[in-house]
């Protein structure tokens, strides 16, 4: 292909439009087409209008147009409305096979089978951000590029046809040295870099807004890169710890490195009495919580020890971790995310069912049982059995579901000079057993001790940097090309007269009254703007 | 200083409203004053009033701010006042850009429903759970608040391009879809004034109802019931019987309110009409004469850009700097979270569009309406309907 010499001596690259250096109409097509010209770019030479020939080019001239991003865009938007229609998956804590079905009927179970349930996560989604972000780096090359050439090759004279065929357009018959000198002033002083070449004159300001659009996507295309580094193992750690008051944990995923001990749970309420100025609101709803918090210690494995050898702990720091206030060390982060509150020992006593009285009072640890406990006098009990999560399975047989005690039973043998070969009597929360029939004995349910349990979510994320790199250069580029626009005036001896254009990239109502100050104090006419009556330009960038 | 600071918002409210007469004044006398360029008198008097208004508004802010201890922007009546002191503070900066009157006069009848609306939620001060006990949920809020109020103006302009731009002398599917923006604010209105009578008259009834598990619960409405609960049983001696009984999976009494608002908006909607005897926009069309149609579409389009940067960073960015200290994650795809996506999504579209399409004037004008929709429906319909984490509403 070849280059394109302009007659003012300008080489241009195929497929330019208009001439880099002096802006006449290269292009045939552009020539009669309209009154006035396609600003867009500059008439730049743009890969994907110029080539259209292999499989390369085809991609790159789908994922260049606009129109396919804004398709994107839109794609988008819709879906992930669709997504807020029903609560999505990681905000339920029920099996979604059941959940949605009996939440919400067949919508509910129409919305899971199509895995909408999901959908931030499915891969169709995946795939469209993706697409936006190819977009994105391919519409922005395809552009940027040529818009730097032209911009910078650009000479303060410019062609007859360039400047007539400008939106913003005046001709003036003669012009004395004074008012040019007053426009130049007045030019400068509201901050336009003024070039002069023999006579002609050429005003720019804000060129640098152009590149806010390609600098917001860079920092967009950051934001997306960041997304995908959490997918490398390793980079994203996201885990949950349950801590027991009193009791020590390893941290996960930190390759037993860090240990942290939980000295207490605090859980505090909003007092009416108090704080007077909420006592309505508290009224309203009830209670409202105050505060969450566990007050932490965290130690660091000193050297490594042999396996099975209980570690060496150095404390690395106090802390108390509460809601907004994590716990940050090297990398990771402790927050503070929920509690429960768990049961710890149960109390019973032996009882003559018939004469009410108690042969004796035991407490059972329900982390470690004893096997037996001796009430003396011939009394005493024997634990057969332990399910601290209890429930029946589909066979009927009593099993535990985990090793908390959420619900716990127990068989027990309960030995008295009565029955010295004891009787055997199933308990659990609320329900008693007699298997082999009427006993003389039962445990009565005497109070149970509690402990909190501090829920914390561990997480590191290496992706971070990426992610605030991105937003701050996106925020970057939308200020530059929002808060500033890219304005020129040129002011030009032509065939005797002298000649005004301007051109914006937006705005054009404030290009055009900062025309009319500038041109204050001399005979030089406003300008008129040649769509006014129109309105359907199109701006570029 | 509670007290205070209500009468701050109360004389707020009542400067405005004749801050909109007087603009609505600046624009009929218009005429005389044709040669003068600028703002004429009536019209000074209007941006004075909205200033001071605004100045009263920002002392119930700063009063309600300290005997609360934090910011007043953590339920549903604090947050929405506070979007419609940022649709004036928005209005005053672009009216000192434009320097059109007109604007004030579509800009703050919007506001002043905004601040209305407002005032139906429980006003009461509430402390502050846990999670929203960060200043960056304050900041976040707020600068989501500014950027929605400035691209809100953007719909204030595009309300006037189109009510200017559209053929009124026959109908057709654009003065349908013009018509039924006007017949929203009114609708608005009518749920501020069936509210606001039905409170007066301290009207209340309760129901027991059994909820889609089949537990048993107790409803109060503050309106008469029309759609009862599921399984409803009227507690109230002299209540009101319901007409239908509403399937559990469906809110009776926000459905209620719903049709009160309705019932009231299409009253006053055929009484407006029937004064008026045309369409509300062809009856503003007068008012709209002297203004340039690309003028305010460079005013609808200027809001939208100064507007989006400032949303990106409040409801995006710093979003997610409050949700990784207060959740752990920058972001979770929360109802409310996925919104202000979409809200950012579309004003993204909005640009390209504009940029390469050159959709310019009536369609931009559309897009604009379109948007403001988005922004109300994230502001009320995610926060009542679409309880998520986010949401401030019982
Ligand atoms: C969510 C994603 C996107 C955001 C937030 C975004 C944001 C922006 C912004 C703020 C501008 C400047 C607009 C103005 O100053 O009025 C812009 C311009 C532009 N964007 Fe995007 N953009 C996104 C996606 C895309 C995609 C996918 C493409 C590619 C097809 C694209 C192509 C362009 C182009 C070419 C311009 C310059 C306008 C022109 O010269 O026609 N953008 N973008």
């Amino acid at each position: 292909m070849n280059d394109v010499k302009c007659e003012c001596g300008h080489v241009n690259p195929h497929g330019t439009v208009l001439c880099e250096a002096c802006g006449k109409v290269l292009d045939e097509n552009e020539i009669n087409n309209k009154e006035l010209l396609d600003m867009r770019y500059e008439g730049s030479a743009r890969r994907s209008q110029t080539y259209n020939k292999t499989i390369i080019d085809k991609i790159w001239n789908f994922f260049s147009s606009v129109k396919v991003g804004v398709w994107l865009i839109i794609i988008t938007l819709i879906a992930s409305t669709i997504g807020t229609i029903l609560p999505q998956e990681m905000y339920i804590n029920q099996p979604p096979d059941v959940y949605y079905e009996q939440e919400y009927g067949w919508f509910g179970k129409l919305y899971y089978q199509l895995g909408l349930h999901d959908l931030y996560g499915s891969w169709w989604y995946l795939l469209l951000i993706a697409m936006l972000g190819i977009s994105l780096v391919i519409c922005s090359l395809d552009r940027v590029v040529p818009l730097y050439k032209a911009l910078k090759a650009q000479r303060v004279t410019r062609n007859e046809g360039f400047l007539k065929r400008q939106r913003v357009f005046g001709v003036n018959e003669i012009a004395s040295e004074n008012d040019l000198t007053t426009i130049k002033k007045q030019l400068k002083d509201r901050r336009y870099h003024v070039r002069e070449e023999n006579g002609d004159l050429l005003a720019e300001k804000g060129r640098f807004s152009r590149w806010g659009p390609y600098v917001n996507h860079v920092g967009l295309i950051i934001f997306l890169f960041g997304g995908i580094l959490r997918f490398i193992p390793g980079f994203y750690v996201n885990e949950n710890l349950w801590v027991k008051e009193g009791e020590t944990a390893a941290v996960p995923e930190t390759g037993g490195q860090f240990y942290l001990q939980n000295n207490q749970f605090i859980l505090q309420h909003y007092d009416k009495n108090k704080d007077k100025t909420f006592e309505k609101a508290i009224d309203r709803a009830g209670a409202v919580v105050k505060n969450y918090q566990s007050n932490v210690v965290l130690y660091k494995r000193e050297s490594n020890n042999l396996p099975g050898e209980k570690p060496k702990l150095k404390k690395v720091t106090d802390y108390k971790v509460r809601v907004n206030q994590p716990l940050t060390f090297e990398g990771y982060s402790v927050f503070q995310a929920s509690f429960r509150n768990e049961m710890n020992a149960m109390s019973f006593s032996l009882t003559n069912k018939k004469t009410n009285q108690s042969a004796g009072n035991l407490k059972i640890d329900l982390q470690n049982p004893k096997g037996k406990y001796d009430l003396g006098n011939g009394y005493s009990v024997e634990i057969l059995n332990y399910f601290p999560d209890f429930e029946f399975a589909k066979s009927g047989e009593p099993t535990t579901k985990s090793r908390v005690p959420n619900n716990p039973a127990f068989v027990f043998r309960m030995t008295s000079p009565e029955k010295p070969k004891g009787e055997t009597s199933f308990v659990a929360i609320k329900q008693t057993i007699e298997p082999f029939g009427d006993n003389t004995y039962k445990m009565a349910f005497k109070g149970v001790d509690t402990k909190n349990v501090s829920g914390f979510i561990v997480r590191k994320d290496s992706s971070l940097w990426a992610i605030i790199l991105g937003g701050i250069i996106f925020m970057i580029g939308v200020i530059q090309g929002a808060y500033w626009n890219h304005r020129r005036i040129w002011v030009q001896n032509k065939n005797g007269q002298v000649w005004l254009a301007a051109h914006t990239n937006k705005n054009w109502y404030g290009l055009k009254s900062e025309i009319e100050t500038v041109l204050l104090g001399t005979k030089f006419s406003i300008p008129e703007d040649r769509l006014q009556k129109e309105n359907t330009d199109k701006e570029d960038v | 200083m509670a007290t205070l600071s209500s009468n701050l918002l109360f004389i707020a409210f009542i400067l405005y409203l004749v801050a909109t007469l007087f603009y609505g004044g600046s624009i009929k006398t218009k005429k005389e004053s044709n040669e003068k360029k600028g703002t004429n008198r009536w019209g000074t008097i209007a941006v004075v009033l909205t200033i001071v208004g605004f100045i009263s508004q920002l002392g119930y802010f700063i009063t309600r701010w300290i005997a609360a201890g934090h910011a007043p922007v953590s339920n549903m009546f604090e947050f929405t006042t506070f979007f419609g002191m940022a649709l004036v503070g928005a209005f005053i900066v672009i009216y000192f850009i434009y320097r059109t009157t007109l604007l004030g006069l579509f800009t703050m009848p919007v506001a002043i429903l905004v601040i209305a609306y407002a005032s139906m939620f429980p006003r009461d001060i509430t402390p502050l759970i846990p999670a929203l006990q960060s200043y960056w949920l304050h900041i976040h809020v707020t600068t989501a608040a500014i950027g929605e109020a400035i691209l809100a103006i953007s719909f204030a302009a595009g309300l006037i391009y189109l009510v200017k731009a559209i053929d009124q002398t026959k109908s057709s599917k654009r003065t349908f879809w013009l018509e039924t923006v006007m017949f929203s604010l009114v609708a608005v209105l009518g749920f501020v004034i069936v509210s606001s009578v039905f409170s007066a008259a301290g009207y209340h009834e309760k129901f027991n109802w059994a909820d889609k598990h089949g537990a048993e619960a107790v409803v109060e409405y503050t309106m008469p019931a029309l759609t009862g609960p599921h399984a409803g049983e009227l507690l109230t001696k002299d209540g009101f019987k319901p007409l239908v009984e509403m399937p559990a999976f469906i809110n009776a009494k926000k459905l209620n309110t719903v049709i009160w608002s309705l019932m009231a908006g299409l009253v006053l909607f055929g009484l407006i009409r029937l004064v008026l005897r045309k369409r509300i926009a062809a009856a503003l069309q007068p008012l709209v004469k002297n203004i340039k149609l690309d003028f305010v579409d460079e005013i609808s389009y200027r809001s939208v850009l100064i507007g989006f940067p400032v949303f990106t960073l409040g409801a995006l960015i710093f979003a997610m700097i409050w949700a990784q200290m207060a959740w752990s994650r920058f972001w979770g795809w929360d109802p409310k979270e996925v919104w202000a996506l979409i809200t950012w999504l579309f004003y993204a579209a909005f640009m390209h569009l504009r940029l390469s399409k050159g959709w310019h004037g009536e369609k931009s004008a559309w897009l604009a309406v379109i948007g403001f929709v988005i922004i109300m429906f994230n502001l009320v319909a995610v926060n009542l309907v679409i309880a998520g984490l986010h949401s401030y509403a019982g």
